[in-house]
């Protein structure tokens, strides 16, 4: 049977990009398939942090260990995704002293640099601790891109020859016998870069192998070939503060427990977070309770949360996993392990494995070792380079900011588009146009949109994420038009607006959470602008039925129209 | 010693210069407070009544028509159609030609930023040419430095949107203008001054410059339209001379925020202020308020001039301090409330009420604001007023969504004059 691909991999998160980029570099023949945007599942819906691995040190020393290695990893080879922030286990008087000398010598015990802040050195570090707070550690915690990391391995991976096809939604697993041999697909507007109102077709894309690394939906993937993985989807709620109060990670040092760090993103800090089951990843409730929890609670390590604006609030879900008979009825108990299950191996159904649990710090060790799993498969001898070799942007970066303009741009953008860009900013801002800010909160210029519409085609959620813009104060209230501008004229448009339309959606589906204080004042005049200016809400284009044009005032009776052309 | 007015309005949009040009018309002496800059800036200059109804028909060829019909507690019914249509006819009055629209009662339909159209009672001189009720063909310019309006888009949008004419969009890069990223206002001082600047063919003046780009694409379109950066000072002038140069009618496109003819309005408002009379204190909040013996009056409210506390003592107080956005109406995770009097806002209590998912659904929030009774006096939680002499106009108001209706004006127009008129009649008895 003819093949169209050596291995599929199912999903476009952080492992499965992390997969595809690893085979790639090994010279294999490699398609990846997402169901919505790159990032669309856990990996787009976390709290950016770079592990050290403090927070394994007590409860999962191999995690924390693997945590420090691959931290270390990721600023060498994605130091454009990376803001070595520092981070600090911050105990205060309530919390116990046991447990506190616990996670310092558990961090030593992994080979995780640690020392021990008073509470007036903390404080001299974060001003914004609380008075009461008694003690810190201090570790080598970060931030991390997680948008940046996935979107770099993916064009990395297609640098190697790869085929990523995001929104093409697995219907079901091609299977002869005992055998797996592929994936149909329902492509969103047909393969390729999405385009807003094309419409879909479907498409057979067998493979000699399949991985299915969609985390929290393995268990829908695996039941399309009756394979019982038995993921436990586990959400969480990450509420995003519109200013860093904090320039560092900042830990509850305390056993276990929701609301237990806040994480300096970009220009944000985001809270996270809860540990809670659910039944469906896509289908859970978002409630305001976790919201408030949020808040109330890491307000006792940073008072100061209390009355700040927060822009929006996201759930995720981990794809939490254990062996059956383990028996565990804590989620927070779970490990964050991953586990390879072979169906071959476990169920007697040949040419696909799962990849199941695991964490975003990881996601390269992880890659690696599925891939090794994979080649083994296939006969392949080649072995891995991912951790030696930069991702894009990532090269050579700080050859480059000594020596770069700044491209005419006014400095402070400048800096963070360097920043976004890594390694790259030289080839996408280098423009003879005019590149004017389309996002003025994120400071995201016309050069770095255009840059990533010409990756992900008319598909402004994947522009958003690739560039930050809409993603600030305004939630995209001032720029989602501007965006759109953007599209114009490679598309047309009606599907300049239903790419709007859909953006300017997704903004108001996090903002909904945040809807009091400054941002509820943001929210109304977003509204605002997109109803009363641009009647975007009863746009007549959009209208069932056409307007009667003649019937309204056409202005004063002219009393003699202009002919003469100038002249 | 304290400030002594008959009126003291707290509030310096629409509403609230509107309620203190009818108080003056009294012969009261009136005082306009404000505090932020007003949210003009961010509003289109467009003068709307209603165009649509609150449960979506339109857009309305005649707002009046569907007056009568609204809900009990809507704004318009509290004052009546008829206070409506007067203070449309104030407003006529105050603008002069500044603005056009006097001439019908139907709306008039103006192509925005986005290519869409929106119906309106009143425009600004610089958008008449460009209704998209008018069946004159159209070219549409956009600027490659301003990102807020492509031309070219707009002119497709016009053309699914059904617009009874044929309209061309072209980019142009605009003469003068060396930033990428030079604020609206740059572009309408470089034409304001005429400032000199260079092209390929040499040195002239950025409107003959700006002239000279658009003739050579013209290809026989009676109208011109630009995004609005025409002028601040001289739009007049600015426009008349554009038009004279390129042989054919011009017009501006309503813009998002900063927004020139917003500014342009308030302008217009804050003239027709001084020559009425009404002495204006910028830039300072009102922070307190007392009341009298009974606590059905306010005695005076408190300012806090940049730290110093002074007092204000009127007989009649108009709050017209905006709604979410002016922040005339704030919340916390718990409550909405009316930060200066503390007048009561009915809301959910739980804030996942507050909203819908569609996010241009029916939105709960967007009519968060105080219940008025028909003298506009903001009623407590058991429907009585709250104060005896304090009204309430403008965004400050609830029970009615400006965006979806189109109706943000009017209503600030029509409560404002009914709330300085009621205020300039009372102080005199």
């Amino acid at each position: 049977m003819a093949h169209d691909t050596e291995v599929l991999v199912l999903g476009g998160g952080s492992t499965g990009c992390g997969i595809a980029r690893d085979l790639a570099m090994r010279g294999l023949e490699v398609t990846l398939v997402e169901r919505g945007n790159l990032t669309d599942g856990t990996t787009g819906r976390m709290h950016g942090l770079l592990h050290s691995g403090g927070r394994y040190a007590v409860s999962d020393q191999a995690s924390a260990t693997e945590c420090i290695e691959e931290n270390e990893v990721l600023r060498e080879i994605a130091g454009h995704c990376v803001e070595m922030t520092g981070g600090l286990f911050v105990q205060r008087p309530e919390d116990p002293d046991d447990y506190f000398r616990e996670k310092l010598e558990g961090c030593r015990e992994c080979n995780i640099p640690a020392r021990v802040l008073s509470g007036r050195e903390a404080r001299e570090v974060e001003p914004y601790l609380a008075k009461d707070v008694k003690r810190a550690i201090e570790v080598p915690d970060g931030a991390v891109d997680p948008f940046r990391l996935c979107v770099a391995n993916a064009i990395d991976a297609e640098n190697h020859g790869a085929r990523i096809e995001t929104h093409a939604e697995v219907v079901d697993l091609l299977r002869d016998g005992d055998d797996i041999y592929g994936v149909k697909v329902r492509h969103d507007s047909g393969p390729g870069k999405r385009t807003h109102g094309a419409s879909g077709t479907t498409e057979e894309i067998t493979a000699d192998y399949v991985v299915n690394a969609t985390g929290a939906w393995a268990g829908q993937i695996g039941a399309m070939a009756n394979l019982d993985v038995e993921v436990r989807p586990s959400k969480g709620v990450m509420t995003i503060m519109n200013v860093r109060q904090v320039d560092t990670v900042i830990n509850r040092c305390r056993p276990k427990g929701d609301a237990d760090i806040v994480v300096p993103h970009e220009t944000t800090a985001i809270l996270g977070t809860t540990d809670e089951e659910v039944d469906d990843p896509d289908d859970y409730p978002e409630e305001e309770w976790e919201v408030d929890h949020m808040i109330d609670t890491l307000s006792e390590l940073v008072p100061i949360l209390q009355e700040a604006r927060t822009i929006r609030s996201f759930w995720g879900v981990r794809p939490l996993y254990e062996p059956p008979g383990t028996g565990t009825d804590d989620p927070t108990d779970i490990t964050r392990d991953f586990f390879l299950l072979d169906h071959d191996e476990r169920d007697g159904v040949a040419g696909m494995s799962s990849i199941v649990g695991g964490k975003f710090t990881t996601y390269r060790m992880m890659a690696e070792q599925i891939s090794d799993h994979v080649c083994d498969k296939l006969g392949v001898t080649a072995s891995c380079a991912t951790a030696e070799e930069p991702l894009p942007g990532s090269e050579n970066i700080s050859v480059l900011e000594d020596g770069m303009d700044d491209f005419g741009l006014r400095s402070p953008i400048a800096r963070r588009s360097k920043q976004r860009l890594g390694s790259r900013a030289a080839d996408v801002l280098d423009t003879d146009a005019a590149n004017p800010v389309i996002c003025q909160c994120e400071g995201v210029t016309r050069a770095e949109i255009q840059d990533a519409i010409s990756q992900s085609g008319s598909d402004l959620n994947a522009v958003r994420i690739r560039t930050r813009a809409s993603m600030g104060n305004c939630q995209g209230g001032f720029c989602c038009q501007n965006m759109a501008n953007e599209l114009h004229p490679e598309y047309d448009e009606p599907t300049v607006r239903a790419a709007l339309d859909e953006l300017f959606q997704e903004r108001w589906k996090g903002e909904r959470h945040a809807l009091w204080g400054e941002q509820l004042s943001q929210a109304m005049l977003n509204y605002a602008l997109h109803a009363t200016t641009m009647n975007r809400d009863n746009d007549p284009a959009s209208a069932a039925d056409p307007i009667g044009y003649e019937a309204f005032d056409g202005g004063r009776t002219r009393t003699e129209p202009r002919t003469d052309g100038g002249q | 010693m304290a400030i002594e007015d008959d009126v003291l309005v707290i509030g310096g949009g629409i509403a609230g210069a509107t309620a203190a040009l009818a108080a003056a018309e009294r012969d009261a002496r009136v005082r306009l407070v404000t505090y932020k800059q007003s949210t003009l800036r961010h509003a289109s200059g467009l003068i709307d009544i209603l165009g649509y109804t609150p449960a979506g028909d339109g857009p309305l060829i005649d707002p009046f028509d569907a007056l009568e019909d609204l809900p009990e507690g809507h704004p318009y019914e509290r004052v009546g159609a008829e206070t409506v249509r007067d203070a449309l006819s104030f407003f006529d009055d105050v603008a002069g030609d500044a603005y056009a629209g006097e001439h019908t009662d139907a709306n008039a339909l103006v192509p925005t930023h986005g290519g869409t159209v929106k119906p309106t009672a009143r425009y600004p001189a610089s958008t008449a040419a460009g209704l998209a009720s008018d069946p004159r063909d159209a070219l549409l310019v956009g600027f490659e430095t301003l990102p807020d309006f492509e031309a070219p888009l707009a002119a497709a949008h016009l053309e699914a949107a059904g617009a009874p004419f044929e309209t061309r969009g072209v980019t142009l890069s605009f003469p003068g203008i060396v930033r990428d990223d030079a604020k609206v206002t740059r572009y309408a001082h470089l034409l304001d001054q005429d400032e000199t600047v260079e092209t390929a063919a040499g040195t002239t003046t950025a409107r003959e410059a700006l002239a000279e780009r658009v003739r050579s694409q013209l290809d026989d379109e009676p109208r011109v339209g630009f995004p609005a950066v025409l002028g601040d000072e001289r739009a007049d002038e600015v426009r008349a001379d554009l038009a004279d140069a390129i042989g054919v009618d011009v017009f501006e496109v309503p813009m998002g925020p900063p927004s020139l003819p917003g500014m342009r309005l308030e302008d217009l408002l804050y003239d027709a202020l001084e020559a009425a009379g009404v002495a204006v204190t910028s830039g300072v909040p009102v922070i307190d308020y007392e009341t009298n013996g009974d606590a059905d009056r306010i005695d005076r409210v408190v300012v806090d001039r940049h730290g110093a506390e002074i007092p204000h003592r009127a007989d009649q107080y108009v709050l017209a301090t905006g709604g979410l956005v002016g922040k005339g109406v704030r919340s916390e995770r718990d409550r909405v409330f009316e930060p200066i009097f503390d007048c009561h806002v009915s809301h959910a209590e739980d804030r996942y009420d507050w909203f819908v998912d569609d996010v241009f659904g029916d939105q709960p929030y967007a009519r968060f604001g105080l219940a008025p009774d028909r003298e506009l006096r903001p009623l407590d939680a058991t429907d009585d007023p709250e104060f005896a002499n304090l009204r309430a106009a403008g965004a400050v108001l609830g029970g009615y969504d400006f965006a979806a209706e189109k109706s943000g004006a009017g209503v600030s127009l029509a409560t404002g004059y009914a709330a300085g008129r009621r205020a300039g009649e009372e102080c005199g008895d």
